[in-house]
C-alpha cells in the first residue's frame, strides 16, 4: 500500500494551535497540565503521551533574513513550527518493543495498539526524538497514530484537516517528498538561503521520515536532533560484539579453569 | 494596521498566505511584534495611539509627491467640490475645525457643508450628525453643488485635502509615531508603487484601529488614502473590517445597536422624527439609493407588523422605540451605576471582565432589580455578585446585592442552524450539527418563547401601548418547540404581491412588500436559501458568487462601477472586474454590476430626477447622495470632516501638532469609579495596550473554562521589551503588577525582542502589551486587563479607547485585600 505521510512546512506556520487542538480532540488526547512556561507563547512544552502535535515558538535576533525583502526595525523573527511524530522508516520504538502493540500500519506508518501495550517502556528511550512517551497513571504509551482511523475511513488526519494555512499537508510520501522539493526550490530563489528540508533523505539515520519539515533554520534551533539516528542501528553489531566477548569469556574462563600442568 | 489578523482571524489569514505565495506583499504596522508581524514581509513597530499621523504621512506623500491615481481621483472622489467658504480647517484654528462650541463641547457642521449647500435632506441628516446619534451617509450635493474639475481651487476639496496634511512629513511621522523616516517612506513607496491601473492594495484593519476616542477618524484616514490611489471597488483593493467574531458584521446589519435598524435605517428619534411622513421625508436622499429610505422603512414596518401596518395607522410607525439622544452601552452602565436601570439582558458577552473598566460594570450591575445572562458556561457576569473581586475585598457582599440574577443555558452555533454574516457581508448557512446538551436552547427559541409568553400575559390588555407586541407577526412555523430559522431568513428577504422577494429594487412604499432588512433582499431569492450554497472554488470562477450569498445582491465588491474608468472600460486588462458592454447596453463582468445595469457611462440625470437616476453614469458610489467617495466627509461625523492627530485621552506626549491636545468631542465621564491618568505621564510614564491571543476567545467564556485551549495560554501574562524589565527589575516569568488610577492587576511577565522600546518626541517610549482574555472563573484564571481601562469613547461611535492608555509596571504580585 502507498506510504502515507505528513509534509510540515514550517515556513507557513502561523502558530495558532489548531493541529494541537483537534488533534486532542480527536484522540481524546488529555490536556498536558495548565503550567505557564514562559517559553514565548509555548505552553504545552513539547511532543508528549499528551501532546502528539506541539507547536514550537523560537525568538531569535535577526540575523540571515527569512525575509528577503524585510525594511522592518524589529532585530528579531519569530519560527513557528508544528512538531509530530516522524514515523520513522527505521523505527527503533517499533524495534524494541517486546509485545509488538507498536506496529507498522497498512499506510506505513507507526502506531501503538493501546490493548496490547504493557507498560515495560523500552521504546521510550528508544526513540531519538523524545516522541513517544509514558502516560501516568495509565502506564501505557502514547503518540501520534498519523490518526489511523481517519486515514482507514479515507480522512485527512485531524491536524491537517485543521491547519489553515497548508502548514501541514498530508498525502503519499512521494507525492510530498516532490512537492517539498518544489517549495524548497521556491524559497531558495527568493533568497531564504537557510530553508532546508528535515527528514526528506531516505539515506538518513532513521532511513527518512513518513512526517518529514520544511525548516527555516538548523534544526538544533528547533529542539531537534541534526542528525538523528535509530538507535537499535548498532544493535546487530552490538549483540554481535557482545556474543564474541562472551565466547571469548567463556574460553578465557575455560582456559582459566584447565588442570594446570 | 490595527489587526493581527494571524492571531485573531487565522482562518481568513490563510488568504493573505495565499496571496503572499503568489507574489504579494504583506505589512504589517503594530505596536507590538506578533504573529502576524511573523509572517509579514515588513514589519514596522509603531507608538499605540499614533496611526492617524503615521496614515496622515501617507496622504501627504502621496499628494505632496502627485501619486494620486489622477483620473480615478478626478471622476469617483468628491476631491472637486467646493466646500462652503465659512469652512475652517485645524490649520487655522490649532486643531479645531470651525463650528466648534467650547460650551457643549461640540461642533455645529454647518460650514463644513459643500458650497452651494444641500438642496434636500439626506438619510442621517445634518442636525442628527451633529447630535452624534445617526449614521451618515448620503449628504447631497445638491444639484447646485460646484466644482473645480482642474483641482485647483483654494476651496475644492483636493486642496483642503493638500493643505491640511502637508504637516505629516516623514519627520513628524518619526517624531509622533516613533517610526524612523526612511521606514516610513519605503511604506509609503511600496503602497505608491502597488497601485494604480495594473495593480491594487488592500488595508486590513480591526480593533486596533476602533478603539480609541478618534477611532472612526483612523479608518476614514485609510479610506483617504485608498481613494487617492483608486484602491475602492477594485479588485484586491478596499480597506477590510476584519471583525471580532462570528457575525459581528451580522450584529450590525440586523443591528444590536441602539442607534439603528436593519439595514443601517437611523432608530427614529424622538423630536425629529414624529412621525412617518417626517422619518422618510428627513431619511431620504435626493439621489443615491437612500432615495428609496421609504420603501426599505414601510416594507421593514411590514415585515414586524404584517396586517397591523397599513397606510391609515403610518404602517405602525408609532410602535417603534424612539431614542432621545445616547442610549450606548457604556451610557447606559453609568446610568445603571446610578440606578435608573432597572433590568440588564446580557447575551453574548461578559462585561464584568470584558468592557473597560470592569469595576464599574459590576458595581452598577449590583444595582440592578433583575439581570439575565445567556451564554454557554456561568461567566464573570453571571457570578460576580457571589465571587467577583469586590465581594473578595469586602467592597460588596452578596447579601447587600438586591440584583435577582436569572443565568439561562445558551446552545452554542453547532448546536442551531442559522447564518453568520462574515467581513465580506457574507451569509453562510451552517447546520446544527448536534442537539443542545440538558436546558441550554437557541437564541432563536428563547425570544420567540420570550415573545410568546409576554404575548399571552399581555392577550387581554386594552392598553394601547400594548399593540406594539400583540401584533408583532409571531408566527413561524415550529418544529416541535424550535421555530424554524429558514422562515426567519424568509422574512428578512422579504415578500411582495408574488411571494418571495429576488431584491431590494422590488421594494415598495406603499405597503405592498414586506422585508426584514432590505440589504439582505434576495438572500431567499426564488425559493432557495442562496445562503446555504456551497459550491467548491474549483467547480465555479475565481469570484466564486455560489458560494454563500453576499449582500448586497450578491455582490462580492462594492462600489465596483469603480473598477472600470469613466467610459466604462476596465482601467487595465489585469484588473477588470465588471464593465460596460455597449453592444447589449448593460454592465457585465466577473461580479454583479452594483449600479443599475442598465445605466451607460454616458447617462446624465435630467432635472428632477431622484434616487440612483440622480446619479450619473460615471458616479460609482451609489450609496452616497453625490455618488462619490468621500475625501472630505461634509456630513455624518461629529469630530471632523478631516482626520486630525490627536493624543489619545490617556497620553504621557503633547501633541506636537496642534494646542488641541486629545479628540475635543471624546466622550469623557468624570466619576470616582472612572479617574483618569490627568498626569502628563509623570505617575504613569508607560503607554499599554489590549490585545486577544489565539489561543483564547474575546472575554474568555469560550476558551478558560475548556482544558485544551486553557492549557495552550494558562495564566494572564504581560508582555515587555528587555529594556523595560531592566528599567522596572521585571523578571522574565515572574510576577507583574500593572497600574493605573483605576486599579492594579497582576500578569506573569513574558520578556521579548518582540516589544521594543520607541523613540518618541525624542525620548524613550515603552509599551506595556496585555492580553484582555482573562477572569476569576473557569480552567484558567487570571486578572482581568480591562479594568486598568478608563471609559473615554469615541464620539461617533461610543467605542472605548483601550488600545492606548497610560500605566506603571512594577515586580511582583499585587496587594491582596
Amino acid at each position: 500500500m502507498t506510504r502515507m505521510g505528513f509534509f510540515t512546512d514550517t515556513s507557513i506556520c502561523i502558530g495558532c494551535k489548531a493541529c494541537e487542538v483537534a488533534c486532542k480532540e480527536w484522540n481524546d488526547v488529555p490536556d498536558d497540565g495548565l503550567d505557564f512556561l514562559a517559553m514565548s507563547y509555548d505552553n504545552t512544552g513539547g511532543l508528549g503521551a499528551d501532546t502528539w502535535r506541539h507547536v514550537a515558538f523560537i525568538e531569535l535576533p535577526r540575523g540571515g533574513s527569512a525575509v528577503p525583502s524585510d525594511a522592518g526595525q524589529a532585530g528579531v523573527r519569530w519560527l513557528m513550527s508544528s512538531d509530530v511524530c516522524k514515523h520513522c522508516t527505521h523505527a527503533a520504538c517499533l524495534d524494541v518493543c517486546p509485545t509488538g502493540a507498536l506496529f507498522r500500519t497498512e499506510f506505513d506508518t507507526v502506531v501503538v495498539q493501546q490493548d496490547v501495550c504493557n507498560g515495560c517502556g523500552y521504546c521510550v528511550p528508544a526513540c531519538p526524538f523524545g516522541v513517544i512517551d509514558k502516560r501516568e497513571p495509565d502506564g501505557r504509551v502514547w503518540k501520534c497514530t498519523l490518526c489511523h482511523d481517519r486515514l482507514k475511513a479515507d480522512m485527512t488526519p485531524a491536524c491537517a484537516q485543521a491547519c489553515p494555512t497548508e502548514s501541514i499537508q498530508f498525502g503519499p510520501l512521494e507525492d510530498l517528498r516532490a512537492r517539498a522539493a518544489g517549495r524548497l526550490g521556491a524559497l531558495r530563489e527568493a533568497g531564504v538561503a537557510e530553508a532546508r528540508l528535515y527528514g526528506a533523505d531516505e539515506h538518513d539515520g532513521v532511513g527518512g521520515f513518513g512526517a518529514f519539515f520544511l525548516l527555516l533554520e538548523e534544526p538544533g534551533v528547533y529542539g531537534l536532533p541534526p542528525d538523528p539516528v535509530v538507535t537499535t542501528r548498532d544493535l546487530p553489531r552490538m549483540w554481535r560484539a557482545a556474543a564474541g566477548a562472551a565466547l571469548a569469556l567463556g574460553g578465557a574462563v575455560a582456559a582459566a579453569c584447565l588442570p594446570r600442568r | 494596521m490595527g489587526s493581527n489578523m494571524a492571531e485573531c482571524h487565522p482562518v481568513g489569514f490563510q488568504w493573505v498566505m495565499e496571496a503572499k505565495a503568489r507574489g504579494a506583499r504583506v505589512i504589517h504596522v503594530d505596536p507590538r511584534f506578533t504573529r502576524t508581524s511573523a509572517m509579514a514581509d515588513t514589519y514596522v513597530a509603531i507608538r499605540a495611539g499614533s496611526d492617524i499621523a503615521f496614515l496622515g504621512g501617507i496622504v501627504n506623500h502621496i499628494l505632496s509627491g502627485g501619486r494620486e491615481f489622477r483620473e480615478y481621483v478626478e471622476a469617483y472622489t468628491n476631491a472637486a467640490t467646493l466646500v462652503d467658504e465659512q469652512f475652517v480647517d485645524t490649520e487655522g484654528l490649532d486643531g479645531l475645525f470651525s463650528g466648534w462650541d467650547p460650551e457643549t463641547r461640540t461642533y455645529d457642521v454647518e460650514s463644513w457643508q459643500y458650497a452651494g449647500g444641500p438642496a434636500s435632506p439626506s438619510a442621517g441628516s445634518r442636525e442628527e450628525a451633529a447630535a452624534g446619534e445617526a449614521f451618515g451617509y448620503g449628504a447631497d450635493a445638491g444639484e447646485d453643488g460646484v466644482s473645480d474639475p482642474t483641482l485647483q481651487h483654494p476651496r475644492c476639496v483636493f486642496q483642503i485635502l493638500k493643505r491640511h496634511f502637508a504637516r505629516y512629513t516623514p519627520e513628524v511621522v518619526e517624531e509622533v509615531c516613533g517610526v524612523p523616516a526612511d521606514q516610513f517612506l519605503a511604506v509609503a513607496e511600496a503602497l505608491c508603487d502597488n497601485s494604480g491601473r495594473e495593480r491594487t492594495s488592500a488595508i486590513c484593519y480591526s480593533v486596533g484601529w476602533t478603539q480609541h476616542t478618534v477611532g472612526v477618524q483612523y479608518i476614514r484616514t485609510a479610506a483617504i488614502i485608498q481613494l487617492l490611489l483608486g484602491n475602492v471597488g477594485r479588485p484586491g483593493g478596499g480597506i477590510m473590517a476584519l471583525r471580532g467574531h462570528a457575525s459581528i458584521q451580522g450584529s450590525t446589519d440586523i443591528p444590536t445597536l441602539y442607534n439603528i435598524l436593519p439595514g443601517y435605517l437611523p432608530m427614529p428619534h424622538a423630536v425629529r422624527h414624529p412621525t412617518l411622513a417626517r422619518y422618510i421625508e428627513t431619511n431620504t436622499a435626493r439621489a443615491g439609493l437612500w432615495g428609496h429610505a421609504g420603501a426599505y422603512m414601510v416594507s421593514l414596518l411590514k415585515a414586524w407588523w404584517g396586517d397591523a401596518a397599513q397606510p391609515g395607522n403610518d404602517f405602525c410607525y408609532d410602535r417603534l422605540p424612539l431614542i432621545t439622544g445616547d442610549h450606548s452601552t457604556y451610557r447606559t452602565t453609568l446610568d445603571m451605576a446610578d440606578g435608573k436601570v432597572a433590568g440588564f439582558f446580557v447575551v453574548g458577552e461578559n462585561p464584568a471582565v470584558g468592557s473597560a473598566n470592569g469595576k464599574l460594570h459590576r458595581l452598577a450591575m449590583s444595582k440592578l432589580d433583575w439581570l439575565v445572562v445567556r451564554d454557554l458556561v456561568e461567566i464573570e457576569t453571571a457570578s460576580f455578585w457571589k465571587d467577583g473581586p469586590e465581594i473578595d475585598s469586602g467592597e460588596l457582599a452578596s447579601a447587600g446585592i438586591g440584583t435577582e440574577v436569572f443565568f439561562l443555558p445558551a446552545a452554542a452555533h453547532t448546536e442551531k442552524d442559522g447564518t453568520f454574516t462574515q467581513t465580506q457581508r457574507m451569509l453562510q448557512w451552517h447546520q446544527k450539527a448536534v442537539e443542545p446538551q440538558g436546558d441550554c436552547r437557541s437564541e432563536l427559541w428563547f425570544y420567540w418563547h420570550l415573545g410568546r409568553l409576554i404575548r399571552e400575559k399581555l392577550a387581554a390588555s386594552a392598553d394601547p401601548r400594548d399593540r406594539a407586541v400583540l401584533d408583532l407577526t409571531w408566527d413561524y412555523p415550529l418544529t416541535g418547540e424550535e421555530p424554524d430559522p429558514e422562515a426567519v431568513l424568509q422574512e428578512i428577504n422579504g415578500f411582495g404581491p408574488n411571494g418571495l422577494l429576488s431584491g431590494s429594487g422590488e421594494l415598495e412604499d406603499d405597503g405592498s412588500t414586506s422585508c426584514g432588512c432590505w440589504i439582505y433582499s434576495g438572500c431567499f431569492a426564488r425559493g432557495i436559501n442562496q445562503t446555504a450554497r456551497r459550491r467548491p472554488g474549483s467547480e465555479q470562477t475565481w469570484v466564486a458568487p455560489e458560494w454563500g450569498w453576499a449582500w448586497p445582491a450578491n455582490r462580492r465588491i462594492l462600489y465596483n462601477r469603480a473598477s472600470a474608468d469613466p467610459a466604462g472600460r476596465p482601467w487595465s486588462a489585469r484588473k477588470a472586474y465588471v464593465w460596460w458592454d455597449a453592444d447589449a447596453g448593460r454592465w457585465t463582468g466577473h461580479d454583479v454590476p452594483d449600479f443599475p445595469a442598465d445605466m451607460a457611462p454616458d447617462y446624465r440625470p435630467a432635472p428632477g430626477a431622484s434616487a440612483e437616476r440622480a446619479l450619473s453614469g460615471t458616479d460609482p458610489f451609489i450609496l452616497q447622495g453625490d455618488g462619490r467617495g468621500w475625501l472630505f466627509v461634509p456630513t455624518g461625523l461629529v469630530d471632523g470632516p478631516l482626520p486630525t492627530h490627536y493624543e489619545p485621552h490617556e497620553s504621557p506626549f503633547t501633541n506636537p501638532l496642534y494646542g488641541q491636545q486629545a479628540n475635543p468631542v471624546r466622550q469623557t465621564f468624570h466619576r470616582r469609579r472612572n479617574r483618569y491618568n490627568d498626569d502628563d505621564g509623570a505617575t504613569y510614564p508607560f503607554v499599554m495596550t489590549t490585545y486577544r491571543l489565539t489561543e483564547h476567545h474575546t472575554a474568555g467564556g469560550m476558551s478558560r473554562f475548556q482544558a485544551h485551549l486553557a492549557e495552550l495560554q494558562p495564566e494572564m501574562f504581560c508582555e515587555v521589551s528587555p529594556a523595560l524589565a531592566a528599567l522596572r527589575g521585571l523578571v522574565h516569568g515572574g510576577w507583574a503588577t500593572i497600574t493605573s488610577a483605576r486599579t492594579a492587576i497582576e500578569a506573569r511577565v513574558l520578556v521579548t525582542e518582540r516589544v521594543k522600546e520607541l523613540r518618541v518626541q525624542g525620548r524613550e517610549l515603552h509599551q506595556v502589551g496585555l492580553p484582555y482574555h482573562w477572569g476569576w472563573k473557569g480552567l484558567s484564571t487570571g486578572d482581568a486587563a480591562n479594568d486598568l481601562f478608563p471609559l473615554a469613547l469615541d464620539p461617533n461611535v461610543h467605542i472605548q479607547e483601550v488600545k492606548a492608555a497610560t500605566c506603571d509596571i512594577a515586580p511582583g504580585r499585587r496587594p491582596r485585600p
